[in-house]
Formats: structure tokens, sequence, C-alpha cells
């Protein structure tokens, strides 16, 4: 065994330069899969991410009539005094925070220019609000009874030409059906760095948005962010709240665990192309090595070597060759993963609606990720080192003797 | 006792359509201790006739039995442990493996019959000693001369002190003083340890040291 070992490695040595290119394939490209692996997954848990924090929530509780895509401000639809169930809620341990929201949809309008926007309606003083009032470009944030002021984002401030102190006029639709307008001043621009969610939300405070849609002391949810994504079943079962629904994170963004799952497979593909290009060229390195040897296998089989010690003489070679190449691998990936961590990958807008995807990704490279990557490779390469150890292995000796001459 | 017994033996080679008789009908007995010379014109049959002793290669018909054991039928995997261990090789070519060392080539026989450490390093000592190359120990291959490496090849093929050691013309590529102490290394490991050599040769000054001359020509033994 250490003799095979011996023999493996000085042939390597022997052949340096291209002992050493082979690895690097196998490297780069481990490298490359570890870095896409980590992308898909940061980008995935970045999205999950930011849309539980600015959008979802980990648990909402609703009127089991509500309906997420209709807005309906029918107080049938709507939660009804909402700060005694907060209150409760609240008080359970792994809960941040709990707070009332109401959603209604208008339009404002400055100068000539108008945008359809989601007015959201919210407790300024909330933990769960923190996000927002972090994101303040310019301005001030807002308090709970702030009778005529509204924040709004950046891309809608560069739409509308719109700078802190501006006003702005802003028509909602009401509880009856109707439509009512009212003047604003911009108290402030924020940005979540999430251009879906930055485009179309303006906040108020609750009771000024209560009141200018007729809802009194109706909110559309109660938002519930918790410490952990793991603690969201307990917590869910532990809310007594008669006649509402409770939704959670993994049902609400049903449509980001889906793209995952479906980015998941579509790098698994890709992660098989990359591995069965860099096969090849361990393939093809490993037979020319064969190749060259003919002699020494003949010589080796005439002292009376068996094919079987033979083929493991090979496998040794190639197992060298890919755990050169995965070691080098590994430190290319996690030092192409930790530059990315340090200056992010800018993406910009992706334009990727119904999904809050932040404008820079930062790669997240898990345990499982770097040993699934570091597995397979690692078996693609034996696999792609059989068959010249096979091609070794049926040598007859005479003509191996005579072939290497 | 007879080291090796060839029976009517012929081999003959297919190249598509094209046979070559190489071997046409042999008879012959190899007795333990012998030194024995094989000549003949080019292409008379004896590199053919040592790679058949030498379980390298099958007859195409005919027997052949090594220690009394019939070897011509066996397949890949019996013949490599037959070689393994009663079967010493010397090439025209001085075949070592280019990566070992001298110490290394000659220690490989043994590690590839499962000797033990201690034992492999006080053999490998020795035979180095007794080729006159103790220094050259860590030489690889190309760091040495013809003469050097063909010695350590001896050294090799008598490590496991096979019941014959087959030489295809050892001396062919080297010097006539180089010649000469690779046949006197020879006859002096066949006259302490009484191993049986059998050696093809061309060359007259090698001829002169043997015991005993067979003379093939066209597949056949002409002269014995
Ligand atoms: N692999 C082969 N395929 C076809 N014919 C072969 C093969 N090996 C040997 N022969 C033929 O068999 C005959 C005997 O060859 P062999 O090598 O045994 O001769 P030899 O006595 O060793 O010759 P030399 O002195 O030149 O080494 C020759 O006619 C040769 O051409
Ligand atoms: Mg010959």
């Amino acid at each position: 065994m250490t003799q095979l070992f011996r023999m493996a490695f000085r042939d390597l040595l022997r052949n340096r330069r291209r002992s050493f290119l082979s690895s690097l394939a196998l490297a780069i490209g481990v490298a490359l899969l570890m870095l896409m692996f980590a992308f898909v997954n940061g980008e995935m848990t970045g999205a999950m991410n930011s849309t539980i924090r600015l959008q979802s929530g980990h648990l909402q509780i609703r009127a089991e009539t509500y309906d997420e895509n209709k807005s309906s401000l029918k107080w049938s639809d709507l939660v009804e005094n909402p700060d005694q169930i907060v209150q409760k809620i609240s008080s359970l341990p792994p809960v941040i925070a709990a707070t009332p929201r109401l959603f209604v949809s208008g339009i404002i309008a400055s100068k000539d220019i108008t945008a359809g926007v989601r007015v959201i309606g919210i407790d300024p003083t909330s933990k769960a609000n923190e996000p927002y009032r972090l994101g303040l470009l310019e301005g001030q944030f807002l308090t709970l009874d702030d009778r005529d002021g509204i924040l709004i984002g950046q891309p809608l401030a560069k739409k509308l030409d719109l700078k802190t102190g501006d006003s702005i006029n802003v028509s909602v639709n009401t509880s009856n059906g109707d439509v009512s307008e009212q003047s604003f001043i911009v108290r402030g621009i924020y940005s979540t760095q999430t251009y879906g969610f930055d485009r179309v939300s303006v906040f108020m405070a609750l009771p000024k948005a209560q009141t200018i849609s007729g809802t009194e002391n109706h909110a559309s949810i109660i938002f519930i962010l918790l410490n952990d994504n793991a603690q969201t079943d307990s917590v869910k079962n532990a809310i007594q709240a008669p006649g509402y629904k409770i939704v959670t994170w993994t049902e609400m963004n049903d449509l980001i665990i889906q793209t995952e799952n479906f980015a998941n497979s579509y790098i698994n593909m890709f992660a098989f192309i990359i591995l069965a290009i860099t096969a090849t060229v361990i393939t093809n390195t490993l037979i020319m090595a064969v190749f060259e040897r003919t002699r020494e296998i003949g010589i080796l089989s005439a002292i009376g070597m068996k094919a079987s010690r033979i083929m493991g003489m090979f496998l040794m070679e190639s197992s060298l060759l890919t755990i050169g190449g995965l070691v080098m691998g590994i430190i290319m990936g996690l030092l192409m993963v930790a530059w990315f961590n340090g200056h992010g990958f800018y993406i910009g807008n992706m334009g990727i609606s119904g999904m809050l995807i932040q404008d820079t990704i930062y790669p997240n490279l898990t345990l499982t990720d770097t040993i699934r990557v570091s597995v397979i490779s690692f078996v693609i390469s034996l696999l792609a080192g059989m068959y010249p150890a096979v091609i070794a292995a049926r040598m007859e000796p005479v003509e191996a003797l005579h072939g290497g001459k | 006792m007879e080291v090796a017994k060839i029976e009517n033996v012929t081999r003959v080679y297919k190249n598509g359509k094209i046979e070559t008789n190489a071997l046409s009908g042999v008879n012959l007995t190899i007795e333990n201790g012998e030194f024995t010379s094989l000549v003949g014109p080019s292409g008379s049959g004896k590199t053919t006739l040592l790679q058949l002793i030498g379980c390298l290669d099958q007859p195409t018909t005919g027997k052949i039995f090594i220690n009394g054991k019939d070897v011509s039928t066996l397949n890949k995997s019996a013949r490599a442990d037959i070689r393994r261990g009663t079967i010493g090789f010397i090439f025209q070519f001085f075949a070592l493996i280019p990566t070992l060392n001298a110490y290394e080539n000659i220690e490989m026989p043994l590690l590839l019959n499962g000797v033990k450490p201690d034992e492999r390093r006080k053999t490998v000592t020795l035979l180095l000693e007794e080729v006159g190359l103790s220094d050259r120990a860590n030489n690889r291959p190309d760091q040495m001369s013809g003469g050097q490496q063909q010695r350590v090849a001896i050294a090799r093929a008598f490590a496991t002190h096979p019941s014959i050691i087959l030489a295809d013309e050892p001396t062919a590529n080297l010097d006539t003083a180089n010649g000469e102490q690779v046949m006197e290394l020879m006859t002096r490991l066949n006259k302490e340890s009484g191993v049986t050599f059998v050696f093809a040769t061309h060359d007259p000054r090698v001829i002169k040291y043997a015991r005993r001359v067979i003379t093939l020509r066209d597949g056949l033994i002409v002269d014995d």
C-alpha cells in the first residue's frame, strides 16, 4: 500500500505540470460550485429574510375572510381591536414584536405625476418597524400622533421628484367604497435596499390611516416577528385568537420556497455539467499516464503484480490528484466566498415581482453545501479514474513489455 | 529435479491473416541448477520460448510444467501468482521502475510476496552488497549506468529466490566490460545458491559462460 502510494505520488511529481493542471481543473470546478451554491443560498435566505422582516413577518393574524390580494377594507375582513390581541402575544418569550398593520391602496400625486401606492398604517413605536426607521435616508420617522406625515421610499421619491418637507396629494380607498383625498407632508425618505418594496410602500401612522380610510379601530393584520424561524410553529400553537386565522411565513412565502427548490435543481444540473468537464480532464490525464507507463506496467506484471493491484496503483494516482484538487478548490472557494462576503455582489433591480430581492447578494456557504460539493466531486473524480485504471489492469504483460520499448 | 518441462509446444502468432510459427514443436527439460544458454539466429523463437517458460504467455498447443505443475492453461491471475513466487526476469532493456530507486526496485518483488519489513531490509541490503551497489541504494535508474541498472535488475530477479531466472539478451545493450561483469554475477549466484538460469543470447562471449547450450532454428531445437 505505501509502495503503491509512493509510486503514484512520484509519478504525479514526475509530471508536475500536468498533474497540477488537472488538479487545478478540478479545483476551479469545486470553487465555482461552492460559490454558486453559496450565492443561491445567500440570495434565497436573503430574499426570505427581507420578506419576513419587511413584509410577511413570521406569523400573521388575519380575519377568516381576509384575502391579501384584494386589500378589502370591509370591517368583516379586518381584525377588530387589535391592541388586545397584540398585548397578549407580546408577552410570549420568542416574540420580538407584534404590531397591527393596515394596508390601504391609494394613489399619490405631486405636480402632474401620479403613482399607485400601498399605504401601510403602522405603529411607529413598535420594534417591528425598525428596518424602516434604520433605512431612513433623510428626514424623520413618524410618530403615533402624526396626522399629516407620510414616509416614502427612495425610488418613489426619485420618480416624483420629492424631498423631505414637500407636500403631496394622497387619495385612498375607504371602507365603504369611496375615495378620500388629503394633502400630506413628506416626513422622510427611506430605503430598505429592496426595490420591489420601496417602490410601492408608503407609511402613515396607524390612527391616521384608520381615519382616512374609515376603518376606525381595525387593522388588516397583526404582524408578528420572532427570534428564530424555527419557533414559528410553537408560537402559532400558543396564540389564542378565536375567530381569526394564523398564517406562517412558509405559507405566505410559497413563491420563494418554490423558487429556491427550482434554483437548487437548476444548480444541481449545472454542477453536474461542471463536474463532467472536470472528470473528462482527469480521465484524459490518467489515460496519458497509463500509456506512458505501458512498459512499467509490463515489468510490474512480469514480476507478479496482479491486475487488481495495478488498477489500485492508478486509482491511488487519481485519488491523489482528486484530493489535491479538492483541497485547492476548497481553499479557493472559501477565499472567493470570503471576498464576495466582504464586497457583496451588486445585482441591482432584478425586476422580479412578487419577491423581495435585495440589490446586493452576499454568498452564504453552508457546511452541508461544502461537504456535498466535496463528496460529489470526489466520487465523480474517482469514477473518472476507473476507466484508465481498468485499461492498465487489462494489459497483457507481453504486449505491455513490448509496447513501451 | 526438473524446474521446467516443455512438451510439444507450439506458438503461432496471428496478425490478421498472417500466421507466424514462432515455435513449431519444442520438447525440453530444464533441471534444477542449470546455467543454460538459448542461442539461434534472430527470429528463431528464443524470446518466445522464454516468455512461455516464464508464464508471460501461453502456448498454442503443448504443455508446460513449472516445478511439476501444468501452467499452460492457467488464467491471467494464476499466472501472475506463479511468476511472483517462482520466476525471476532479466530483460535486454534494463527493466527497472523509473520512479523507484535501486533499493526500492529490489524490494518490489519482496513486497509483492508479502515479506515482512525487517526481512525485506536485510535481504535488500545484502543483495545490494552482493551486486556491488551498496552506495547506489538511493539512486533512481536514470542516475545509474546501464551496467549498474542491469545488476539491480539481477538483484531484483534474485530477491525472492525463485526456482528459475530467465534472462533475454541481458548483455545486448552493454559494453564488453559491463557484459562480463553481469555474466560473472549471474554465474556466481548460480554457483552459490544453485538458482537455475536460462538466458537467450547472440553473443559468443556470453555463450562461453553457459554449461549447456540449446540452439533454436525456425522454432525448433536443432542442437542441445
Ligand atoms: N507479438 C508477435 N506477433 C507476431 N509475430 C511475432 C510476435 N513476437 C514474435 N513474433 C515472430 O515470432 C518469431 C520468433 O520471434 P522471437 O522474438 O521469439 O525471436 P528471437 O529468437 O527472440 O529473435 P531475436 O534474436 O531477434 O530477439 C519471429 O518470426 C517473430 O517475428
Ligand atoms: Mg528475442
